[in-house]
């Protein structure tokens, strides 16, 4: 009786598993569209906020990076010499916010922030990463 | 050998501290007096004054039109005039022209203007022709005869699918603009073009000053001019032609067939090589030897202004550089193009120069 108790125990706990295992391996085409618009949206959010005043003075991240250029997040992190230390491509984006744009930074897990690096990664999609790169 | 007076010790120590405190270029130009077509002038462009509200203007653009301002008034020698190259204003603003126009009126010498879209597009050039310039036009300078055209026109279609002239503007206003329009100089200007060429002589030196390249370099960016080649046609029967212009706010210079093209920087920012942009195929002139990469920590980094020097009806670019060293860019006779007097060598280029 124990043993039974045993196997049944274990059939349904495999069971269980493998209908996890099943649940994660088999995305669907559906899925991957569902997936590629959420991603686009935060994109499109982040073009939009790219192209608006985030700061008090009216300027824009456009105004310099047109199509996000010159942003090179592939780089990131790296060791940013005008800070003194090794920092991430959000501290960046934080710092123009700060200074061309006279605004106050975001919080680094602000959507705004999330949807920002959307944006600015979407532009340079293809190009190898090199992190540390000047 | 001459006797050594106290007075001319004098003199030499005069000269001598003279020298020591002008920029290089500034004394190599006054060894051009003489011949009448050598002569000085200095070019300003894209000061993009921005308008916040009431009195507030952005701090850091005005600073680099004062700055550009401030030292062209003490250029010597002085030069003959000074040209304003397009995008005095950010979105058009009466505000910003306004405000612009009292910043250049501190400036010493005549200026001569040249209008950019972001002058334009909010009122279609009204304010700008009402107060400030023609925006087509000649003038003779010393045996040089120089055109202004007005290069940022556009199609009808577009200027009319707008609701509102605040919509238009800020629509031309955004470089990256997937629903932007190209310019063009359009065939009313280019038939004023070739009756105002057609009373100068084959060998004068032609100078036309355009806010756009008045050539092809990146569609997307509106780097571009939609009829550059009929107008490039038009000059083609002139032995000595430089089109100068502004709108890219970079170090940018070409040579197609007998013309010269050489951009000029902006005083208020920056921007990209079209080549940082991985998405879209772009014409990059072969010979331009790029500007440092911008140290965004330095705000006027990649910025400035360009004393020119005309020299036997070529022009000599000396790009003033607020936070790097100054460039010359000086067209060579033998080669047939502009060349950057130290950096054309690529043994002499530096990291900074590489744009990815």
């Amino acid at each position: 009786m124990k043993k039974m108790v045993a196997a049944m125990t274990l059939a349904v706990a495999l069971s269980i598993l493998g209908a996890f295992a099943v649940q994660a391996d088999e995305f669907t085409k559906k899925d991957l569209e569902k997936w590629n618009k959420e991603f686009m949206s935060v994109v499109k959010e982040g073009e939009r906020l790219f192209h608006s005043a985030l700061g008090k003075n009216k300027v824009s991240c456009d105004m310099c990076h047109p199509n996000g250029a010159n942003t090179h997040p592939e780089t990131y992190p790296k060791f940013q010499k005008q800070i003194g230390k090794v920092v991430a491509l959000r501290d960046m984006i934080n710092w123009c916010i700060q200074n061309p744009l006279e605004g106050d930074p975001l919080k680094l897990d602000d959507p705004k922030m999330i949807a920002l690096e959307a944006y600015i990664t979407y532009e340079r999609k293809g190009k190898p990463l090199d992190p540390g790169k000047h | 050998m001459k006797k050594i007076t106290r007075r001319r010790l004098l003199k030499r120590g005069a000269v001598a501290a003279a020298a020591a405190t002008l920029p290089l270029s500034l004394v190599e130009i006054s060894w051009g007096k003489g011949n009448a077509q050598n002569f000085t002038f200095a070019y300003i462009s894209d000061s993009h004054l921005t308008h916040i509200k009431g009195t507030k203007f952005v701090r850091n653009f005005d600073k680099g039109l004062k700055k550009a301002v401030m030292e062209c008034n003490f250029m010597s020698p002085k030069p003959d005039f000074v040209v304003y190259g397009g995008d005095l204003a950010q979105l058009g603003k009466k505000e910003e022209l306004e405000h612009g126009l009292e910043i250049m009126s501190k400036l010493r010498h005549p200026v001569r203007w040249v209008i950019g879209e972001h002058d334009f597009y909010l009122d279609m050039g009204r304010f700008w022709e009402d107060k400030i310039s023609k925006t087509t036009y000649s003038f003779d300078h010393k045996r040089v005869h120089f055109v202004v055209l007005n290069s940022i026109l556009t199609y009808d279609s577009w200027i009319k699918r707008w609701k509102t002239p605040e919509e238009r503007m800020a629509n031309m206003a955004r470089l990256d603009n997937p629903n932007g329009s190209p310019f063009m100089v359009g065939d009313r200007q280019i038939k004023w073009l070739k009756k105002d060429l057609a009373r100068v002589s084959k060998d004068t030196p032609i100078v036309v000053m355009s806010h756009s390249p008045l050539y092809k370099i990146f569609k997307p960016w509106n780097f571009w001019t939609d009829d550059a080649e009929k107008v490039q046609a038009v000059l083609k029967p002139f032995n000595k032609v430089t089109v100068l212009h502004g709108h890219v706010h970079q170090i940018l210079y070409n040579q197609i067939g007998n013309i010269t093209f050489q951009a000029m920087m902006s005083t208020a920012w920056p921007w990209p090589y079209p080549l940082s942009y991985i998405k879209k195929p772009n014409q990059i002139p072969k010979i331009t030897v790029f500007m440092n990469r911008a140290d965004p920590f330095h705000e006027r980094d990649a910025t400035g202004w360009s004393i020119l020097n005309l020299e036997n009806g070529r022009v000599t670019n000396h790009y003033k550089l607020w936070e790097n060293r100054d460039r010359i860019l000086r067209y060579d006779e033998k080669l047939g193009y502009p060349v950057d007097t130290l950096y054309q060598n690529p043994a002499n280029r530096i990291p900074p120069q590489e744009h990815y």
